[in-house]
């Protein structure tokens, strides 16, 4: 079997990547979306370590720390507004969410 | 010990409004007991028995030092027994007067407070401290007029006093600030001045006249006068006290205390005698149509201060420390008179309601009379050598102002007289004034001892102008005698002939009764701009701030929002595809 190449792990993270856009794209409940934006983060982590695997210097990891960092944060901070979204309008439905529309 | 000088009323102040408030008896005697200490200093520091302190340095930059320190020398020895031995006795005084007051204790603190700031004043061995000082005096000159603040005309008589100060102390400060400037020192040092000459002669000029605000200011000169007379709203033994023997006096003293600086500018000092002098007539001139007996005398001290700034002018200071010394005895002499005629008469001043005093009063009769004789300037009372004094001054600078200071002295003989006749002599002209009688013995003998001072001070005359100016200005008396006996017998015979057996005033000058209109000019210039400008301040609060900065941000901000709303779907899943077809179009244009 031939051995894993950068190739492999940037494609591994593209595939990731799209499938959070499309999960973002066209589910309707807000916290699948949720999940699928973390998705896109992770396949962005995971180019970083990579390059940084390949280039053998540690930069992308130190990278990747700040992401789960700031990643753990927004999802607290996101899922705090999903349950007070709920609370007010009993709903978790993207469609449902008009409001800003004149 | 000399320290005590100062700090022992200022503790007297202190405790008596944080600790002995409640009890009236130990208020009064620690009050008294401050001042009376201060006056024993005063007299030890006068027979040179006790040694002047060391001063101490208060503030030091490089290049510059401010000292608190006591100036001792005959000048201001002079003054301290004058504010002290006045304030001794008017103390004494109040005890009296003051008696059946709920805020005797409060009275006699803000009395402490000023006896405090007057001696401060008065020992200054700088500019700063001595602005300092002068500052405390307007404050506790503010707290004793609106010493009754539940009287409106009070507590506004106390807001204009210490507004019209303000406005003299801002010139004062930046006359302060002038002289910091071109000699690099504030300290009352004539050795400080050779910076000076090279100095152009009118910056020297505006210096001198901006320095010459602050005692426009506190000694109530033309045109910030219109606060003293309002200020004998305060009880009469303030009005005593602070608005005719001490505080008003600073001004003059200041004036003197700084004459190796004003006589550099020989124009400026021209303008300080033709405002003196136009004071002491125009103050005079109202007198006569008052009928307040403590207008009458409130416009009569007026008059007499702008002798006093009069003769300093004409470069004759000693003149004028000694007219300062004599009227602080005799007015206020008459004014603790008018307190125990006022107190008798159950606080009417009206004088046209008192009348046949004369009977029922003795002792305040004959003190009274002994007063408005040393005010007139009758021969061998007090007021006489010091008004001869300032006559001659006048006469040798300039012979204008003399004719001037003799109309004021026929004038001052003739409204004195007026009051003295009506308030003493005749029937009784109201219930009150039929039922008076006289008031007791701590009242009284203040009376006595102020009417000895106002007999005799004058005799200190031939050693007063050696003991200030050993070298200087020599009092002369002979030569301006025939003209001012002659002022003053029309005058008193002008006044005797008019005013015997009259029951209501027979002349009538509306000019004068409205005191020349001064204070509905003000209304109609000064006040109705200012409030024109608050009102322009008010239009541009509400108007450009609040509605058009902050309502009109908020305004924006909403129509903006709205008008930004046009562009929403209201689906979410609709702006992710867009967004990220944009950011792939952007990385196409980009790479390719």
């Amino acid at each position: 079997m031939e051995p894993l190449t950068l190739n492999h792990y940037l494609g591994a993270a593209g595939l990731l990547f799209t499938l959070g856009l499309t999960g973002v794209i066209i589910r309707r409940d807000l916290i699948t979306i949720y999940m699928c934006l973390e998705m896109m983060l992770n396949a962005a982590n995971l180019t970083l370590v990579a390059f940084s695997r390949f280039n053998g210097n540690l930069d992308g990891q130190i990278l990747v720390f700040f992401t789960i960092t700031v990643a753990a944060a927004e999802v607290a901070v996101g899922l705090a507004l999903i349950v007070a979204l709920y609370r007010i309008r009993q709903t978790t439905k993207a469609e449902d969410l008009t409001a800003l529309k004149f | 010990m000399a320290w005590l000088l100062l700090l022992a009323p200022l503790l007297s102040a202190v405790a008596i409004t944080c600790f002995t408030r409640p009890f009236k008896k130990l208020s009064l005697g620690i009050s008294v007991g401050a001042v009376a200490l201060s006056f024993l200093i005063a007299l030890g520091l006068f027979a040179d028995f006790i040694p002047a302190p060391t001063p101490f340095t208060w503030i030091e930059l490089a290049g510059f030092k401010i000292e608190i320190g006591f100036l001792i020398d005959p000048l201001s020895k002079l003054m301290l027994l004058i504010v002290t031995g006045v304030g001794l006795l008017i103390h004494v005084f109040s005890l009296g007067y003051m008696h059946d007051d709920p805020g005797v204790s409060r009275f006699f603190a803000k009395l402490s407070l000023f006896i405090f700031s007057m001696i401060g004043i008065v020992v200054a061995t700088n500019f700063l401290m001595m602005f300092i000082f002068w500052e405390l005096v307007g404050v506790s000159s503010y707290l004793l007029i609106g010493f009754w603040y539940e009287k409106t005309t009070a507590s506004d008589a106390a807001r204009k006093a210490f507004l019209s100060n303000r406005v003299g102390d801002f010139g004062f400060m930046l006359g302060i600030i002038l002289f910091w400037s071109l000699t690099g020192t504030v300290a009352f040092d004539s050795g400080v001045l050779v910076p000076l000459h090279g100095v152009v002669g009118y910056t020297l000029t505006v210096m001198v006249l901006l320095l010459f605000c602050g005692c426009v200011g506190k000694s109530a000169m033309i045109p910030l006068h219109v606060w003293l007379p309002d200020a004998m709203e305060g009880p009469t033994p303030v009005s005593a006290l602070i608005h005719a023997a001490t505080m008003v006096a600073a001004g003059v003293y200041m004036l003197s205390r700084i004459f190796f600086v004003l006589e550099l500018s020989p124009s400026a000092l021209d303008v300080i005698a033709w405002v003196g002098g136009i004071t002491a007539l125009f103050a005079a001139l109202i007198a006569t149509q008052q009928d307040d007996i403590k207008r009458v005398l409130a416009y009569s001290t007026l008059s007499q201060l702008g002798y006093m700034v009069m003769a300093v002018g004409c470069g004759g200071w000693p003149a004028a420390m000694f007219h300062l010394a004599t009227h602080a005895f005799f007015k206020a002499l008459l004014f603790l008179g008018a307190g125990s005629i006022i107190h008798a008469m159950h606080h009417e001043q009206d004088m046209w309601k008192m009348g046949g005093l004369r009977k029922k009063m003795p002792v305040t009769f004959w003190t009274f009379a002994i007063g408005t004789c040393a005010l007139s300037g009758i021969p061998f009372f007090s007021g006489f050598f010091s008004k001869e004094a300032i006559l001659a001054v006048a006469l040798n600078s300039h012979p204008a102002l003399f004719w001037i200071a003799a109309a004021t002295a026929g004038l001052t003989a003739f409204y004195m007289l007026r009051l003295f006749i009506t308030v003493f002599f005749g029937p009784a002209k109201s219930e009150a004034a039929g039922h008076a009688h006289e008031s007791p013995a701590v009242m009284t003998v203040p009376l006595v001892i102020l009417s000895a001072f106002a007999l005799f001070a004058g005799y200190s005359a031939f050693g007063l102008s050696h003991f200030l100016a050993p070298d200087g200005a020599e009092l002369h008396f002979a030569m301006i005698l025939p003209v001012s006996l002659i002022v003053v017998a029309s005058g008193l015979v002008l006044g005797f002939s008019l005013y015997r057996n009259q029951t209501k005033d027979p002349v009538l000058i509306p000019l004068f009764k409205h005191k020349f209109f001064i204070d509905e000019l003000y209304d109609h210039t000064i006040l109705a701009f200012q409030n024109f400008l608050g009102r322009l301040a008010a239009w541009c609060d509400q108007w450009v701030i609040g509605f058009g900065l902050v309502r009109g941000s908020a305004f924006g901000a909403s129509v903006g929002g709205e008008f930004l709303r046009l562009f929403q779907a209201g689906n979410i899943r609709g702006y992710a595809f867009l967004f990220s077809l944009g950011v792939a179009l952007l990385l196409y244009l980009i790479f390719s």
